[in-house]
């Protein structure tokens, strides 16, 4: 069985994104970058799989600029078999990122695609669910846990209120939530190791995709700030306050 | 324009969310919803009532009882011929369904909208709300998700609008529901709760939780919620988590005890018309965004609030 996991390359999740003072985007220039977390996710659970259960092969691909390379490289050392870089200079949306990932998955048959739910910078939770669709495959978004059986996944999902359990047909489209699992370090000599792992490099112009932005940012700014309050001195003086707002009503 | 409302329920009665909805969709142009689920006439019915609405399509198919997106994205893609938006609440249902929807349709969806600016400009959250985009779509259809807590809800009362029966294609076959783990409350939904009290790492394990978060709450008719570091620890179930990555709320009182304030819950919760915070390190960060801060120990504070209001 052949697992293939799309990752992206994000702003690292533990700095603060600066909005630009033209209005343009989000300041990335000599800022840290890392793998989207929720893909982390993804790759540990293709590993668990292959690590566990049936599956053989990991494949990994990545679309962005050349540099997405050194995200395939972690996703690598972690475990994962090969990676597939499709390189472009321009964003490029999750409607095309579905469509060049449809290509991937005609070329590369897998049984399943794990990915994030959704990234961390444009925060669009689209990408796997339109993947689904343009392959006519079943969706288990939101996993927190994933089971592997004859011809079937069972997927149990993070819904509003609780959990939602659901079977599809294989193949299927999974994407993470953040407890399915928790991602592994890559340790020094499998981060050495991933060196030597095939990469394949492409180019979007060799998926023959028009994968033209159909949303332009017309703005970006920072978003309202609040300011601190009031501090009181205790319980008391909070009960009145709330008193004074009708409450309890 | 006219568009199309997917409409939140459990095939008895209306969510909520859908209410929020209809009032963005409205800023769009004509609302036409639909009640796609099995056994649901009265959830029709109800939807009929919301002011504004101008039409209910009513598909009523045991394939959509579980609102799978495998089975319900063909059927909104066929009504999509007679509109020109579908736009749905940002719940667990709605990502779900939609991005399906908008790739049917060769469609760029618009995620989670805070406003509409025009009829092809919206603005929405990036950065876990570290930034606002201004967004322009090219697309001639438009799919849509709607922040909850952006929108003020639709009346639920004051509408006649007819109902449509309509029928797709049934079941796909792709995948099958098994069960839900729905957790059962007397108290209000977190989402669209008027008092929220949450409480963080400080409260150590879920007795604690229970002993002196849940007594507040009641007293007060609040919903539940927590933070990422509470839900990861164990003391309360994931569905409790208020945060980027969580639910987003906007009450009118939200109660943060003993949460120090990590910007991915501050993106769950910052839109709450007055905070409230009770913790014991007067530097933590959620009191530089708390509207009222209490400096103290939540063992001793919070059990005397509750005593007291």
């Amino acid at each position: 069985m052949k697992v293939l996991v799309p990752v992206k390359r994000v702003l690292d999740y533990n700095v603060k994104p600066r909005v630009k003072a033209d209005g343009s985007g989000i300041d990335l220039a000599n800022v840290k970058m890392s793998m989207n977390p929720f893909d982390e996710i993804a790759v540990e659970e293709a590993i668990r799989l292959k690590e566990n259960g049936p599956v053989e092969e990991i494949v990994v691909v990545s679309i962005g600029e050349q540099k997405a390379q050194e995200t395939l490289r972690t996703a690598l050392a972690m475990g994962a078999d090969r990676a597939i870089l499709i390189t472009s200079d321009d964003r490029v949306e999750p409607l095309g990122v579905a469509k060049l990932l449809a290509k991937v998955v005609e070329e590369e048959s897998p049984d399943m695609v794990i990915l994030g739910k959704q990234a961390i910078d444009d925060d669009n939770n689209q990408t796997g669910q339109m993947l689904a669709a343009l392959l006519g495959w079943s969706q288990g978004t939101f996993a927190s846990k994933v089971e592997l059986g004859e011809g079937k996944a069972t997927v149990t999902r993070e819904v509003d209120g609780g959990l939602e359990t659901d079977e599809l047909k294989l193949p299927a489209i999974v994407t993470t939530d953040l407890r399915l699992n928790e991602p592994r370090y890559a340790s020094l000599p499998n981060i050495m190791k991933a060196k030597s792992k095939p990469m394949a490099t492409k180019t979007v112009a060799d998926y023959g995709v028009d994968v033209t932005p159909r949303i332009t940012v017309t703005n970006v700014s920072e978003p309202p700030k609040r300011t601190a309050g009031v501090k009181v001195a205790d319980v008391d003086e909070l009960v009145a306050k709330l008193k004074a707002m009708g409450v309890p009503a | 324009m006219k568009t199309l409302v997917w409409v939140e329920h459990d095939n008895k009665a209306v969510k909520d969310a859908t209410l929020a909805t209809v009032t963005a969709a409205s800023k769009l142009g004509e609302v036409h919803l639909l009640v796609a689920g099995s056994g649901c006439q009265p959830v029709a019915d109800a939807a009929a009532k919301i002011a504004g609405v101008a039409k209910v399509h009513l598909a009523d198919d045991a394939a959509y009882e579980h609102a799978l997106a495998e089975n319900v994205a063909p059927l909104i893609v066929s009504l999509m011929d007679h509109h020109d938006a579908f736009v749905a609440p940002a719940t667990t249902t709605g990502k779900n369904i939609a991005p399906r929807v908008a790739a049917l349709l060769d469609v760029m969806q618009i995620s989670d909208i805070l406003s509409v600016e025009g009829e092809d400009s919206f603005t929405r959250p990036i950065y876990a709300g570290n930034a606002i985009a201004t967004v322009k779509t090219s697309d001639a259809k438009k799919v849509i998700t709607v922040r909850g807590t952006a929108f003020d809800k639709a009346e639920a009362e004051g509408g006649s609008a007819e109902i449509e029966t309509v029928s797709g294609e049934g079941d796909k076959g792709l995948s099958r529901f098994v069960k839900a783990d729905i957790a059962s409350s007397d108290r209000p939904e977190l989402t669209s709760a008027g008092i929220v009290v949450s409480g963080g790492r400080a409260l150590q394990n879920a007795e604690n939780f229970t002993k002196i978060i849940e007594p507040l709450a009641d007293k007060l008719g609040a919903a539940v919620g927590a933070s990422r570091a509470a839900v990861d620890a164990g003391y309360v179930p994931n569905d409790y988590q208020v945060g980027q990555t969580g639910k987003i709320v906007a009450p009118e009182i939200y109660i943060a005890v003993g949460i120090s304030g990590a910007i991915q819950h501050l993106a769950g919760m910052k839109d709450s018309k007055t905070i409230i915070a009770i913790n014991k390190d007067e530097d933590a960060p959620i009191f530089q965004v708390a509207d009222i801060g209490l400096v103290a120990d939540l063992y001793t504070a919070v059990p005397e609030l509750t005593e007291k209001l």
